[in-house]
């Protein structure tokens, strides 16, 4: 499966979805609710069986924008999915019971933008200390937000 | 509270000490007193035994420090393993928030009299860190720094002196337990 290939039957089966991105590369920008049935069509029809890595971009009024990428490992070609929750929402549907490479991603995701990923089996928090309060990668948060005696 | 200062005074036995300002007031006994200190801090001055806090990149300069070709070993300074047997913490690497907590105990286990070394921009200030979320802004905050070494990462013979400026440290040091202040830190 080329890229080529792929462009043409995620322009058929998600009339909705965008299909941009430089230089031949996929990045395809769909519906919130289309979310987990798109990952599906991805591992299924076009071969991505490797996820790659899950991480957000922080919008500010626009909202949040969770970015995915998966790889086709045997035909050398990658698919970047992305869609928006909207502004104020920070809710999305999980991809863990697709990928069990997931689970970490939305588990960091989730602490460090607070996400709530529905469906995820366990989310709890990953990387920072339990007491920790706020979500450090949003652009709301100040990094200068006391934390005696370390900040 | 910015900054942690060393609290007055290390621990002694109380009857170390009363037996010691006996010797001190008899006539004549001052002479007793200062030779073993000079002793005692020669001792403690020719071996310390530094417990290894490598945390980041200026960790692997600390392991130069140690191995064959700048050798501190012959200044007496044994790396060890265990906080239990050792003197002097070199504190080397990036400390962030979730390591603090690990970091003072770890310093809380040492025996008294100890010292601390902060090896490295991300240790003496958070360095290039500084800004991030998770960065403890200077080791110092949470333990008393005795010398702080720039440099990003400071080469081994940085580190060296730095040790030295140590040892002159601890050449001084008071029965009574005072010190001497910390020099001048550069981030």
């Amino acid at each position: 499966m080329t890229s080529d290939q792929a462009r043409t039957l995620i322009g058929a089966r998600f009339s909705s979805a965008q299909i941009d991105g430089p230089g031949g590369a996929l990045v395809v920008t769909v519906p919130l609710d289309q979310w987990a049935a798109f990952a599906q069509f991805a591992k299924d029809d076009l071969g991505c069986r490797y996820f790659s890595f899950l991480t957000a971009i922080d919008w500010k009024e626009l909202g949040l924008e969770v970015v995915v990428r998966l790889d086709n490992l045997d035909d050398n070609m990658s698919v970047t999915m992305k869609t928006r929750p909207g502004p104020g929402v920070s809710l999305c549907p999980s991809l863990t019971p697709l990928y069990r490479g997931a689970n970490w991603m939305e588990r960091e995701c989730y602490e460090m933008f607070g996400i709530q990923f529905e469906g995820h089996p366990d989310l709890r928090r990953l990387l920072l200390p339990d007491d920790w309060q706020g979500y450090p990668l949003l652009k709301s948060y100040a990094v200068d937000t006391p934390y005696p005696p370390y900040r | 509270m910015l900054h942690q200062k060393r609290p007055e005074g290390d621990k002694h036995s109380k009857l170390f000490e009363s037996v010691t300002e006996g010797i001190h007031s008899f006539p004549g006994g001052f002479v007793v007193t200062t030779a073993a200190d000079a002793f005692l801090n020669w001792a403690r001055k020719s071996s310390v035994w530094p417990v290894t806090f490598g945390l980041a990149c200026c960790a692997i300069e600390m392991m130069a420090t140690f191995a064959s070709r700048f050798d501190v070993e012959r200044l007496g300074m044994v790396p060890w393993a265990s906080p239990r047997h050792s003197d002097l913490m070199i504190v080397s690497g990036t400390v962030t928030i979730k390591m603090a907590p690990m970091l003072t105990r770890i310093y809380d286990q040492m025996p008294d009299p100890k010292w601390a070394v902060s090896m490295g921009s991300c240790a003496n200030s958070g360095g290039p860190f500084r800004h991030g979320y998770h960065v403890v802004k200077g080791v110092d905050r949470v333990i008393p720094v005795d010398v702080y070494v720039p440099g990003c990462p400071p080469p081994p013979e940085s580190l060296l002196n730095g040790l030295l400026l140590l040892q002159e440290q601890i050449a001084h040091f008071k029965r009574t337990g005072r010190r001497a202040d910390p020099n001048a830190k550069v981030d």
